[in-house]
């Protein structure tokens, strides 16, 4: 099985943010919503691509992920930059605080 | 410099205005993604992997000293303390947020600085030779025709959206440092027959996935027909160009599936309309705009300086960084002082805000307040005097902007990479720091001598990868980052479109992989006097071929 999670820019300040279960968007991949890639995950995309939800982020997208909840990681290398920040300067991004 | 007229700073801080009030109306709703993304992009504004990247456009790679400051302050004040110059002479701010842009804006726009046209399928800023109005082989300083050409092209309604976005580059001298060959125009200035200057003018240079050399069309064009000429290629370009296919739509495509021939006589067709027309350049205006480009109030100093020989023999640490970054100038008892932003193991083309700071200064101090930005991701400082370089040299090197790689191994040029960059594949910059560390020696640097290394973290070939002594793309293969090597490539006046050497090599393999290169030139070059390019050039690629796969192996 295939998990997914939403992630997005937000909107403001364009820092990468993840769908929560909550419908909030969080900073961290850990407190995205997790579920089934296919039709879970294709009806939390149209939740978080809402009206409402295109004031607060750009351009939401399903990423592959694995681990569990609170330890989720993004398969891709590129997620996984998203998620912590630029690998050439660990005193930026996420991974600085 | 150029200096704006009422009519620049009105422009600007119109657009100002109008960006603003797109900024409020995206943020309340007014205006969605769709709709708003455009016109971000028209005012420089990117979306990337963690944040906003604002690129701002530093026309010809000329800027003032109050102009660094500005990006100084903008760093500290909007960013987190530091800018990225690129390989087209910008800047470039890797985390400002989108509520504080058109502030960001205001205050570029007082010192005469803008973003617009830094991105968008429109023509983008013109770039040029570092050394322009500093050099010794230069035929005429080639700045004022990228400022004919930067007015006549910003906001230019015919050429707003083109099939897609379309630079030039700009020589003055003979040896080119400027790359024209791989832009979509470049020009050339030279001299026919009389004796009078104008331009060679080619067409259709680009890498990206199809990676040309540009092709002349016109061998001499009088000056004062430059904008009649390219404005006919241009509307050519925009007519016939593909739009159907955004891989296909740069004008190399064109001009590639129709011929040369055939591109400049639908050019001359064209410009033959439009030739005596309001783009036929009076003498006057081409002098007016001349005259900021004026050189500075030279000395007259003396061929020879004795203290100046006397801190280059007393000092090693200064001699070399003479030996390597310092620059013949045209001007007797003058010399052109390269600023490399390539530290052994640093980021190709970071600059902090305290080293802007400092760059500003020394422009002020050293340099008639002029810096340059350079398209291989450094700085210059065109007009020191030779005895002013020892203090010059002792202020950079207390900030870490001394390192004297200027033209060898660790001056390699890499892309933002996945590190930054929404469309990158893979990372550049972590490579170009195992690169740079691994022949951090400057004796061994000193040893191989000069050679270009290129890294782009996707085909798009920002770092112009194809055009490198070795160039190496980034590739992602099924999830895991490698590096495509091509070699003998060359940006110069007999460019060239390296060849790729073999296989993909993974991130484990690439360092190894150059040094591999590198020890079989040393093995197989007739001198110290011959360069990487030129024993590739004699010997051919199979021996850095078997070296790397084996023999018999592709």
């Amino acid at each position: 099985m295939t998990k997914q999670v939403i992630t997005a820019n937000r909107l403001d300040d364009g820092l990468a943010v993840f769908y929560g279960l909550d419908g909030q968007w969080h900073s961290s991949v850990s407190q995205a919503a997790c579920v089934e890639k296919g039709e879970a995950a294709e009806n939390l995309l149209a939740n978080a691509s809402n009206e409402e939800n295109q004031l607060v982020v750009v351009g939401p997208y399903l990423i592959d992920v694995c681990g569990e909840t609170g330890t989720l990681e993004p398969v891709r290398y590129r997620e996984l930059i998203r998620t912590k920040g630029p690998s050439v300067r660990p005193d930026l991004g996420y991974q600085s605080n | 410099m150029y200096k704006y007229d009422d009519y620049d700073q009105q422009l600007v801080d119109e657009r100002i205005e109008q960006f603003r009030d797109q900024v409020n109306r995206r943020l309340s709703g007014d205006l969605s993604e769709e709709e708003f993304r455009p016109l971000r992009l028209m005012n420089g504004v990117y979306l990337q992997l963690h944040a906003y990247m604002l690129r701002v456009a530093v026309p010809y790679g000329t800027m003032n000293s109050a102009q660094m400051r500005q990006f100084a302050y903008i760093a500290r004040k909007y960013d987190k303390g530091y800018g990225h110059f690129t390989t087209r002479q910008n800047i470039q701010f890797n985390w400002p947020k989108l509520v504080d842009l058109p502030d960001i804006l205001t205050d570029l726009s007082k010192v005469q600085m803008h973003a617009i046209q830094t991105s968008g399928n429109c023509i983008r800023n013109t770039t040029t030779d570092q050394f322009a109005g500093a050099s010794y082989d230069e035929l005429e300083d080639p700045r004022p025709w990228c400022e004919i050409i930067r007015q006549w092209s910003t906001m230019h309604p015919e050429f707003t959206y083109l099939p897609r976005k379309f630079k030039m580059a700009v020589t003055g001298a003979p040896n080119d440092r400027a790359a024209v060959a791989i832009h979509d125009i470049g020009l050339r200035i030279r001299r026919d027959d009389q004796g009078d200057l104008g331009f060679e003018v080619m067409v259709g240079g680009g890498l990206g996935r199809t990676p040309m050399i540009g092709k002349t069309i016109c061998e001499f064009l009088p000056k004062e027909d430059l904008l009649s000429y390219l404005e006919a290629i241009l509307r050519v370009y925009n007519q016939f160009g593909r739009r159907d296919n955004k891989y296909k739509a740069r004008i190399k495509i064109l001009v590639h599936e129709i011929g040369a021939e055939k591109f400049a006589e639908l050019v001359e067709k064209e410009w033959e309309e439009i030739r005596d027309s309001v783009l036929h350049l009076p003498a006057e205006e081409i002098e007016e705009i001349q005259a900021h480009f004026n050189p500075p109030a030279f000395e007259v100093l003396p061929a020879h300086s004795s203290a100046y020989s006397e801190k280059v023999s007393s000092d090693q640490k200064f001699a070399y960084w003479v030996q390597n970054n310092v620059r013949e100038h045209k001007q007797q008892g003058y010399a052109i002082a390269n600023i490399s932003l390539k530290p052994i193991g640093g980021i190709p083309g970071d600059i902090n805000h305290q080293q802007m700071d400092l760059v500003a200064d020394l422009a002020d101090q050293f340099s008639f307040g002029e810096i340059r930005s350079t398209h291989e991701q450094n700085l210059v400082l065109a007009h020191v005097k030779r005895d002013d370089l020892y203090d010059l040299w002792q202020r950079l090197d207390e900030y870490g902007l001394a390192t004297p790689n200027s033209g060898l191994i660790t001056d390699l040029i890499a892309c933002p990479g996945l590190d930054y960059c929404a469309l990158a594949n893979s990372r550049s910059i972590p490579l170009a720091q195992r690169i740079s560390e691994r022949f951090g020696e400057l004796d061994r640097q000193h040893d191989i001598g000069k050679i270009q290394i290129k890294i782009s973290g996707c085909i798009n070939a920002c770092t112009h990868h194809h055009v490198g002594h070795i160039g190496i793309l980034g590739v992602d293969k099924k999830g895991q980052e490698f590096y495509q090597i091509t070699l003998g490539g060359r940006a110069d006046e007999n460019a060239k479109i390296g060849k790729i050497v073999g296989a993909g090599l993974s991130t484990d393999e690439v360092v190894d992989a150059v040094e591999t290169l590198i020890n079989t030139y040393l093995d197989l070059r007739e001198n110290a006097d011959e360069t990487f390019l030129d024993a590739f050039n004699r010997v051919g690629e199979t021996p850095f071929k078997e070296a790397l796969y084996g023999a018999g192996k592709k």
